[in-house]
């Protein structure tokens, strides 16, 4: 698979407006090891080829590009692929990028990782991924989320990594990536910290990009071998950003592709609960957390609380880089509401026989939000960027299913006693 | 340069100077003017006051509860503007503002150091504004008058640390150790020879911070600092001892200078 340069992305760092290295002092000999080490596999062929091995042998690369027919049949409208990063290894596209960092810190010669984690599928790679190669993991998760995916804390448990909660702030992901950065202003010896999206310092978003762009590398070959074009249109959902850059990258050149990223509308627009910084608007330029890009704050530059369904998409900031390609009009931003989400979530699930994360299921909900204005002979993919497994606690509350709440109930009285 | 003045002037006096920090708002501007006096009494040189901010990396885990403290009663940057102004005007000690870099990009970097000039603010330390992302905050503050405060640790590279001098103004702020505010930092020979070498290459006056505990650690920086500054010790005397026992603490170290 050819490796192409993506650097054209950005200049020192910076995407239009967004971007920098906005870290303590301390942590400046750290950035600039890694971009440097990052810089360097950039142009190394053979870093490329044993990283693609990697995916292809442990994670299960390439991941099909599925029609999805009981969907495309139901709209009447265009077809629908999907690209399936749920089949990856830990059920999420989360692991390319972490398999990528892992190499990287061999280079280094690093010994201990450190991560963030959300939904905590970023967790599990980065523990599976510290398992597999050999390294000391330290995962920190915002206390309400490692509440919210118990089943992946407990998972990166079992990998060997350490989880700590984290509970000052909003105990969210932004809190989990400042503990993260404070872990590594003190161990950056021998820690690497591997960030799980497209955000935080330079070389972070667009080091992610560059891993993830597997995603859209095969998508191309594959729609095109399929279809004999590129796609019309393509769906991502956007949290941080990390699978919709890879989603996107291999098309930002080819004008003819629309590129749409959905993020989390919570309880919606006029509620306040949402994590959108984009669609609705509500985010202005900041700096926080390593970097400058929309953050939802107030007028004193505090960061605000987020909601969302999904704990993945939950985030104040976004990558610096779709921060600038929704900006220059190159990337069109939705948001989708919990309540069509998992709408959404029925729908795809009696249909495809699929059950995607919350997360990639906004990107179906912007999707069949617009379906209406599509033509047969158009062609759609969107990035399932994840299973949605992790998530049947939530789904099952939302979907208020008794025979769920009678199973829950009944295994915590059993514990009770 | 008024800063840089005042420093010259108090040096001769003394082996080495004391410069402390609170968190405004925290645990409330009434304790925050008790803490201040106390300082004051104390012969403190310098008073480093911090502009809670929602995601303060720099910070350990007791000021960075202390932040998310503040901001939890609703204190706002103005309320914390006028809370200064009220002090620098009060007390003939040098004031500097800590904050995070976000909020002055949200007051408007010029508007914040204009602001801070006109409530008799001497600098301001920001600890997310490396040198090479925010010239204009370094350069606009050096053309007001107003010392924008510089960090190098013992990882700064000589050209960097030449850097770090020639943007920064008022003195530098040396970080010893890895790693963020609160844990205690050792005071070896190899800390105290990076000191050393920083004053040595960039001439410029040094202070010490993260991770002084008491009187044997500032009396250890002797020779080697010009300033040590205390940060979570102090709000950790506070909570355990109270005010009188921070006076007792304050007084302890003013005694370093007078020990032979
Ligand atoms: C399945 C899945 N999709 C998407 C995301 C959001 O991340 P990003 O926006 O970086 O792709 C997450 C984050 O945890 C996730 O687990």
């Amino acid at each position: 698979m050819k490796n192409k340069m993506i650097n054209y992305l950005g200049q020192n760092g910076y995407f239009g407006a967004y971007g920098g290295r906005f870290v303590p002092e301390i942590l400046i000999p750290a950035v600039d090891e890694l971009n440097q080490a990052f810089q360097e596999i950039l142009r190394d062929e053979d870093f490329y080829k044993q990283y693609y091995n990697l995916l292809m042998d442990f994670s299960g690369r390439p991941t099909p590009l599925t029609y999805a027919e009981g969907l495309s049949a139901y709209f009447g409208k265009a077809k629908i692929y999907i690209k399936r990063e749920d089949l990856n290894h830990s059920g999420a596209h989360k692991i390319n990028n972490v398999l990528g960092q892992g190499l990287l810190m061999k280079k280094l010669g690093k010994t201990r990782v450190i991560a963030e984690t959300g939904a905590g599928q970023h967790g599990v790679a980065t523990a599976i991924m510290a398992a597999k190669m050999g390294f000391q993991a330290t995962i920190y998760m915002g206390a309400e989320d490692a509440e919210r995916q118990y089943a992946n804390v407990f998972w990166m448990k079992q990998l060997g990594a350490e989880v700590i909660p984290v509970t000052t702030g909003t105990a969210t992901l932004k809190d989990a990536i400042n503990e993260a950065l404070r872990d590594w202003a003190g161990n950056f010896d021998n820690t690497h910290y591997a960030l799980g999206t497209a955000c935080g310092p330079r070389p972070f978003p667009e080091m992610v990009t560059f891993f993830q762009s597997v995603i859209s590398k095969e998508m191309k070959k594959q729609i095109n071998e399929i279809c004999g074009k590129n796609p019309d249109r393509i769906y991502a959902c956007l949290g941080g950003g990390s699978n919709a850059m890879g989603a996107f990258v291999e098309f930002l050149q080819e004008p003819g592709v629309e590129l749409v990223a959905v993020e989390a509308g919570g309880k919606g627009e006029a509620s306040g609960k949402h994590a959108s910084r984009i669609a609705y608007a509500k985010a202005k330029t900041g700096v926080s957390q390593g970097y400058k890009t929309l953050f939802l704050q107030d007028d004193d530059g505090q960061m605000l609380d987020t909601w969302s369904i999904s704990a993945g998409l939950d985030y104040v900031g976004v990558s610096p880089i779709l921060a600038h390609l929704a900006e220059t009009k190159r990337v069109r931003v939705l948001a989708a509401t919990d309540a069509e989400v998992i709408e959404a979530f029925k729908l795809i699930i009696s249909k495809e026989g699929l059950i995607p994360a919350l997360e990639s299921t906004h990107a179906f909900a912007g999707l069949f939000r617009e379906i209406a204005d599509t033509k047969p002979e158009d062609v759609i993919v969107v990035n399932m960027s994840g299973r949605g497994d992790k998530d049947i606690f939530n789904i099952g509350e939302a979907l208020q299913d008794q025979g769920w709440k009678t199973f829950v109930t009944e295994r915590g009285k059993a514990y009770a006693d | 340069m008024r800063i840089e003045k005042q420093i010259e002037a108090m040096r001769k006096e003394k082996k080495i100077l004391l410069m402390t920090h609170q968190i405004i708002g925290y645990p409330d501007f009434a304790a925050n003017e008790k803490v201040i006096e106390c300082f004051y009494n104390n012969g403190v040189d310098l008073i480093e006051l911090q502009i809670p901010f929602s995601d303060p990396i720099a910070d350990g885990p007791v000021f960075t509860k202390s932040n998310q403290a503040v901001l939890e009663k609703g204190i706002k940057v103005s309320d914390c503007l006028k809370f200064i102004e009220r002090m620098a005007s009060k007390y003939p000690i040098p004031f500097l503002v800590m904050t995070y870099y976000n909020i002055l990009y949200q007051y408007g970097v010029e508007a914040f150091i204009d602001r801070c000039k006109e409530i008799g603010v001497q600098g301001t330390i920001v600890p997310d504004a490396p040198l090479d992302e925010a010239r204009t905050y370094y350069d606009y503050s050096c053309q007001q008058g107003l010392a924008a405060v510089s960090i190098a640790t013992p990882y700064s590279d000589p050209k960097r640390l030449q850097e770090i001098a020639d943007i920064g103004s008022g003195f530098i702020y040396y970080v010893p150790r890895k790693g963020v505010t609160g844990s205690k930092t050792t005071f070896g020979f190899e800390i105290l020879d990076g000191i050393q070498k920083a004053k040595k290459e960039t001439g410029k006056t040094i202070a010490v911070g993260f991770g002084i505990q008491g009187p044997e650690d500032v009396a250890r920086l002797i020779g080697t600092a010009d300033i040590a500054i205390i940060g979570s010790k102090i709000q950790q005397v506070l909570e355990t001892e109270g005010l009188s026992g921070l006076d007792q603490f304050l007084g302890d170290i003013a005694r370093v200078n007078k020990e032979e």
